[in-house]
């Protein structure tokens, strides 16, 4: 199959179609120039630090448009829209962002940057550490949840951002959107945390645990020093499709493969891949190797187990107390890694706050995933609480607003 | 809130324009069962009330984003566990309290959250039910009861007599009681038994004797 199967035609002057946000472009922001390192939350110092960010339409002229897309474990910047004309894929969020769709970017500005801990063009461990001339590896120091919402806290302030219209993010990104809302209340109207929980559960620590020892048994790992070398690719393939595993369901495992073999007509009594769950299994952790960074996956599955919005700052109810923002927040029926209960949990300690909240289980087979996955539900959701949020904030500027 | 309101246009349904006259300006309102948002939305914006609803349908609960509420997706007593004594002043259960699988526990919860509740239901008292069980020997159906014994979702029917006499129990006062026959028109209190298809009562809490 020729690349050119498969790019979407241009339909009139915007690459992607009418509601593709067309060609979109990497920038970077870097910061933290030594002496004036930021100082981690474990203590360490870190500076200079790059932020690599992506946005698509346009601020108005108020600036009060502002939408900020936070990703979650894999993710990167490039949410929406292609790079070049020759890109397979658009963004990863792509199907929620563009013209028309469920955060409508002729109506509001997007912007996502990549978590710091990443290796997609942000500061992380397979960055050139200054003082070595050479790749962190574990010399990168543990960074955490608030110290990637602290970071970009830098990027609004760049960007002249005076608070944020909304912020949605899934899993992991919806810690950040969670850290955000609490450790900035000022800066943030509204919330849309998406599949996630104030704190990450045993068993979501469980999981993390044994993709970071699949990495680590890797002779490659090397104590995390590869980059001259072969990356830990067994291990980061494996870790992979331990998480893949997560982020599905029994039921749609049952409906996309069911025991089918793959490319035989009976068992081979051997061990090669032979059913096709295993196949895709496989397909995944192999295409994860080729675009992703194992140092980068242990420093990223740490900072989640990390998580907890409450630790050191009283219950979950005190944690919302001050809070301003409204909030839309959303669960999926299917998803056994951050249960809906984990939601409600949230929910009850926001409106125990009097805080306005919406709260939906969406229905869906697809496990934790789903929120990647085409949903008209969701879609017609966020729309909607976007759009009133928005007119909320506009009444209220102009209720305050200087008289003429 | 204090900035001017339009006024509202006349209701197709009068038991939500009654509950609403039930309902003090600026009040915060909870909506129990509180569907598409259409009576939150006219009591927040013809009453300048603060609202809230829970909603079990997940296609109404988008009715009530679009509209720009704050809703619950899910059961009403897990939806009301987290507010404090007295969070609102008024809390609705709109023809939903029959469908509930525990009344007394739905109405303890509503009078602990909120300082009042309104409350509204099909009487099964009325005559029109009780000639229909008498004569054919089945199981009333009509436009207020409109469901088959088999697929019926009011599992706990009552009548007005049962209701007032269930309030005296608890320990909870009649504020207000409005009566309408079966096709919504407004009646008074006398026979309220045989004539009312539809009953609005507003409750609060006899204050505790010392």
């Amino acid at each position: 199959m020729s690349i050119d199967d498969v790019v979407p035609i241009s339909q009139g002057s915007r690459f992607g179609g009418p509601n593709s946000v067309g060609l979109v472009q990497t920038q970077f922001l870097t910061f933290a120039q030594p002496p004036g390192e930021l100082e981690l939350e474990c203590g360490q110092k870190l500076g200079p630090i790059t932020l690599a960010y992506e946005t698509c339409g346009t601020l108005s002229p108020q600036r009060d448009n502002a939408v900020l897309i936070l990703h979650a474990l894999s993710g990167d910047a490039h949410v929406a829209g292609y790079h070049t004309p020759g890109d397979r894929k658009p963004g990863w969020w792509d199907l929620f962002i563009g013209p028309g769709k469920a955060i409508d970017t002729t109506k509001y500005f997007v912007v996502c940057a990549n978590i710091i801990g990443g290796c997609k063009g942000s500061t992380g461990p397979s960055s050139v550490n200054p003082a070595t001339g050479r790749p962190f590896g574990l010399g990168f120091p543990m960074v955490t949840i608030s110290d990637m919402v602290r970071t970009q806290k830098v990027l609004m302030d760049r960007l002249d951002i005076p608070r944020w219209l909304s912020m949605t993010g899934g899993s992991m990104g919806g810690f950040q959107v969670l850290e955000w809302v609490v450790r900035y209340p000022d800066r943030v109207a509204s919330a849309i945390p998406i599949a996630t929980a104030a704190r990450l559960s045993a068993q979501g620590i469980a999981f993390n645990e044994v993709g970071r020892q699949a990495i680590m048994a890797d002779p490659n790992w090397r104590g995390g020093g590869y980059y001259e070398g072969d990356a830990p690719r067994a291990g980061l393939a494996i870790a992979r499709m331990i998480g893949h595993i997560t982020y599905l369901s029994d039921e749609q495992m049952h409906a996309k493969f069911g025991r089918r073999l793959r490319d035989r007509a009976g068992f081979g009594y051997d061990f090669k891949t032979e059913f096709e769950v295993e196949s895709y299994l496989k397909y995944q952790g192999d295409s994860f190797v080729r675009r992703f960074d194992a140092n980068s996956y242990l420093y990223i599955t740490k900072s989640m187990d990390y998580f907890d919005l409450a630790a050191g700052r009283g219950s979950l109810v005190e944690v919302f107390e001050g809070v301003r923002a409204e909030f839309l927040v959303l669960s999926i029926s299917s998803d056994w890694l951050f249960p809906t209960y984990q939601s409600k949990e949230i929910v009850k300690a926001l409106k125990a706050n009097g805080i306005p909240t919406t709260f939906l289980e969406l229905q869906s087979p697809y496990g934790h995933d789903s929120f990647f996955l085409p949903n008209e539900q969701m879609s017609a959701m966020i729309a909607g609480f976007l759009e009133n949020v928005q007119r909320r904030v506009r009444e209220a500027a102009a209720a305050e607003g200087p008289e003429p | 809130m204090t900035h001017a309101r339009r006024k509202r246009p006349a209701k197709l349904r009068l038991d939500y324009e009654l509950i609403e006259s039930l309902v003090p300006e600026g009040a915060k309102v909870l909506d129990l069962g509180c569907g598409d948002g259409q009576l939150l939305a006219d009591l927040i914006e013809f009453k300048g009330c603060e609202g809230r609803g829970i909603e079990i349908d997940e296609a109404a609960v988008l009715e009530c984003v679009k509209r720009g509420l704050a809703v619950y997706h899910g059961d009403m007593i897990e939806g009301m566990e987290c507010y404090r004594e007295g969070h609102f002043d008024v809390v609705i259960l709109s023809q939903t309290l029959q469908q509930t699988m525990d009344p007394p526990h739905v109405m303890r919860e509503m009078l602990r959250v909120g300082r009042r509740a309104i409350i509204s239901f099909p009487n099964f008292g009325h005559w029109g039910v009780r000639l229909k069980l008498l004569w054919t020997g089945r199981m009333p159906r009509s436009p207020a009861l409109p469901h088959h014994w088999y697929n019926t979702p009011n599992v706990h029917l009552c009548t007005v007599k049962d209701f007032k006499e269930f309030c005296g129990r608890e320990k909870l006062e009649i504020v207000e009681e409005i009566f309408l026959t079966a096709r919504y028109r407004p009646i008074t209190g006398l026979l309220a038994n045989w004539r009312a298809g539809l009953a609005i009562f507003q409750l609060q809490r006899l204050p505790q004797q010392p």
